[in-house]
């Protein structure tokens, strides 16, 4: 039962909204979605995992502030798949990789794709039991356009989804992951002045999706993102996101590993300062055999900055074998940065090896007198112990020349941020 | 030269005095050792002169060719001329030991206002520097000290001091924790950098790495002052005596 102040809010958000045009499986889906977030309501302060992270930048019917230019592009010299979104429309180019279909959710509207139709909000749904995602359901419900990608062997090129900001943009990508397929999924930009961006991924047997995403420095961004991976038998999934700067950013993860031998790994590594709130919210269901998930965050706040991490992982009854891995880690350059960690296990099996931790730590002076002690400047000193502190989240990534890549942009970034 | 005038040092946080007047003259061209028994506040003057917090100078001076060093930041002290090996070498994990090296040699380079080496240039002198130590390409991969032995960590020190070519070189206790062929290398890298444009302050515990690096000056050191100073002859003492002898002569 909604009260009626959120009642009202969702209704003032929901009211500056227009659902997309086109019936069919999309229109449905998004009907549900609807149906689904009137009856959770927008969330509020008092809602267990925004008390940390002030939903209100998402709840303002209208955005604050206006889209920015696009930086450089992070990827530049990978040599990938380039999928442009515009603010609210997506451009796929010709020529996609072998073994790849691509399309788009604008285009799909008309048309019936069916292992689209499967995924589009199904995901969502699911990712929305226990904890609902409201904003997960209103992107379902009013996106106007997305990714739909559907890899049918090993794609040798990454794709590359790369944002320009657009005016309050609402994405859903979808992906499906064929048995014995892998994809790597590259992702940067800023997607506008405040995105909504859904991500919908089903990894069927042996199939394994690599996800990289770079949040490049953009100190007004708001952004609101939503993972929900579904992996079966023997499947893997490696994301990492790294994060520089933006206002608000919330990055939602919603794992479940529905088949036995799964493995999973959601990671990130942030650093901002000033007013930079970086939320990772993160959810690991095991609910087959055998199975190991990892999550493993770091963040680097300064001059007051803000950051939350809440990982839960859920072994449900039955995921016997599970091996649960969660650290959440900060490290704080000064006395007026805070770091916010709400770390859960709840585990309905015997047989299982879970283990969580988290800490926040200041700079090591020892280390900083060394390296000064050979000449570096104490910003180059600090910049080096950063990189040191945030090294162990980037060896998630498996991939060694993205590895050195996404090191690489971190270190340029640090000296000029 | 270096040249300390009456340097007293306290704790900062708290009011425990630990130098009570050191004055000392380490000409570039010449090698001196300080000895003196643990406690004595030998780690303590190495820190202060290369510039680590938690320090407070209460009176005194130090001085590289005449620049007052106690003023200076320690990256300064670094461009300065100033070198420390740790008696305790910091891991930093993730940071490879390459990179590390040439942000240091640059950013010495940078500040005496020379140009920056090339990566290319840069990798050659480091193999070449490397190699005289028995450092290989693998350890110079490896994130900074992370995981190398006691021997290694102190190779490491003396591969960083050799591409910094420091004008005044402070080693603290290098020896400690080496077996005979580590200490051999070591003394020669050391041995290697000796020269008339360069001094070193060598503090150890023992004598024995003094059989390798010859000094030319042996101090003890023994509460926070240098109560004796003499030839390589002096070290020789400790040695077969122990300071006892030489701390009741001087009482
Ligand atoms: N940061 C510190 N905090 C507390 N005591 C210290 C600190 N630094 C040095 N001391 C004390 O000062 C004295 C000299 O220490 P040190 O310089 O390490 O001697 P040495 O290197 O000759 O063994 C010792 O009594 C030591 O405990
Ligand atoms: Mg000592």
């Amino acid at each position: 039962m909604v009260g009626e102040a959120k009642r009202q809010a969702t209704e003032d958000r929901l009211g500056a909204l227009t659902l997309p045009e086109g019936g069919g499986w999309l229109g449905a889906a998004r009907k549900d979605a609807l149906d689904r977030l009137r009856a959770v309501g927008l969330p509020g302060r008092r809602d267990e995992y925004w008390r940390y992270t002030d939903p209100r930048p998402l709840n303002a019917p209208e955005p604050e502030g206006a889209a920015e230019a696009a930086g450089d592009d992070p990827f530049a010299g990978i040599d990938g798949f380039v999928i442009t979104v515009d603010g609210d429309a997506v451009i796929v180019p010709d020529g996609a990789p072998e073994g790849l279909e691509v399309d788009t959710l604008r285009h799909a509207a008309g048309a019936d794709i069916h292992w689209a139709r499967e995924i589009y909000g199904t995901r969502e749904a699911a990712g929305s039991r226990p904890v609902s995602r409201p904003f997960g359901m209103l992107n379902t419900a009013f996106a106007t356009d997305g990714v739909l990608l559907r890899a049918k062997g090993k794609v040798a090129r990454p794709v590359h989804i790369r944002y320009a900001p657009g005016t309050d943009p609402i994405l859903h990508h979808v992906v499906k992951i064929e048995a014995g397929a892998t994809l790597t999924l590259l992702e940067s930009g800023t997607p506008g002045n405040r995105g909504n961006t859904a991500l919908e991924a089903e990894i069927a047997e042996d199939g394994a999706l690599h996800h990289l995403r770079i949040q490049d420095p953009d100190p007004k961004r708001h952004v609101n993102t939503h993972f929900f991976a579904a992996l079966s038998a023997r499947s893997v999934l490696k994301s990492f996101t790294l994060s520089a700067q933006g206002a608000f950013v919330r990055n939602e993860g919603t794992i479940d590993l529905t088949g036995d031998e799964g493995s999973a790994t959601i990671a990130g590594a942030a650093f901002g300062r000033g007013d930079f709130h970086h939320d990772d919210t993160v959810f690991v269901t095991h609910d087959a055999v055998d199975c190991e998930s990892r999550q493993v965050f770091k963040k680097v706040l300064r001059d007051g900055a803000t950051g939350v991490f809440q990982g839960k992982i859920l072994v449900k009854e039955g995921a016997q074998k599970t091996d649960g891995y969660q650290i959440s880690q900060s490290l704080l350059l000064d006395d007026d940065s805070v770091f916010l960690a709400k770390p859960e296990l709840e585990i309905y099996a015997d047989d299982v090896a879970c283990s969580h931790g988290s800490t926040t730590g200041a700079i090591d002076e020892t280390a900083l007198f060394y390296l000064r002690s050979r000449g570096v400047s104490k910003r180059d000193a600090t910049d080096l112990l950063v990189l040191s502190f945030l090294a162990e989240a980037l060896e998630e990534i498996d991939d060694e020349a993205l590895r050195e890549h996404v090191n690489d942009c971190l270190a340029g970034w640090l000296s000029t941020h | 030269m270096l040249k300390i005038e009456n340097l007293h040092v306290k704790l900062e946080e708290e009011d425990k005095q630990i130098l009570k007047g050191i004055d000392l003259q380490v000409p570039y061209g010449e090698v001196h050792a300080i000895m003196g028994p643990n406690g004595s506040g030998k780690s303590t003057l190495s820190y202060v002169l290369s510039g680590r917090d938690g320090y407070e100078v209460t009176e005194g001076s130090a001085a590289l060719e005449g620049e007052d060093l106690l003023d200076l930041e320690p990256e300064e002290r670094a461009a300065a001329g100033l070198f420390l090996a740790f008696q305790y070498p910091v891991e930093i994990p993730g940071v490879g030991n390459m990179t590390f090296l040439r942000t240091a040699v640059n950013a010495q380079r940078k500040a005496r206002g020379q140009e920056e080496l090339s990566a290319g240039d840069f990798l050659k002198l480091v193999r070449e520097k490397a190699k005289t130590l028995k450092i290989d390409a693998e350890m110079l991969k490896r994130p900074v000290n992370v995981g190398f032995s006691g021997g290694e960590k102190k190779r490491n020190e003396i591969l960083q001091m050799a591409m910094l070519e420091p004008k005044m070189c402070i080693m603290d206790e290098t020896d400690s924790g080496l077996d005979v062929d580590a200490m051999k290398l070591v003394a020669e890298g050391v041995n290697a950098l000796r020269g008339p444009d360069r001094g070193f302050l060598v503090i150890t515990h023992y004598q024995r790495l003094l059989d390798h690096i010859r000094p030319d000056v042996v101090h003890i050191m023994s509460d926070g002052r240098i109560v004796k100073s003499g030839g390589p002859e002096l070290a020789l003492e400790v040695e077969t005596n122990g300071y006892g002898d030489i701390l009741n002569e001087v009482a």
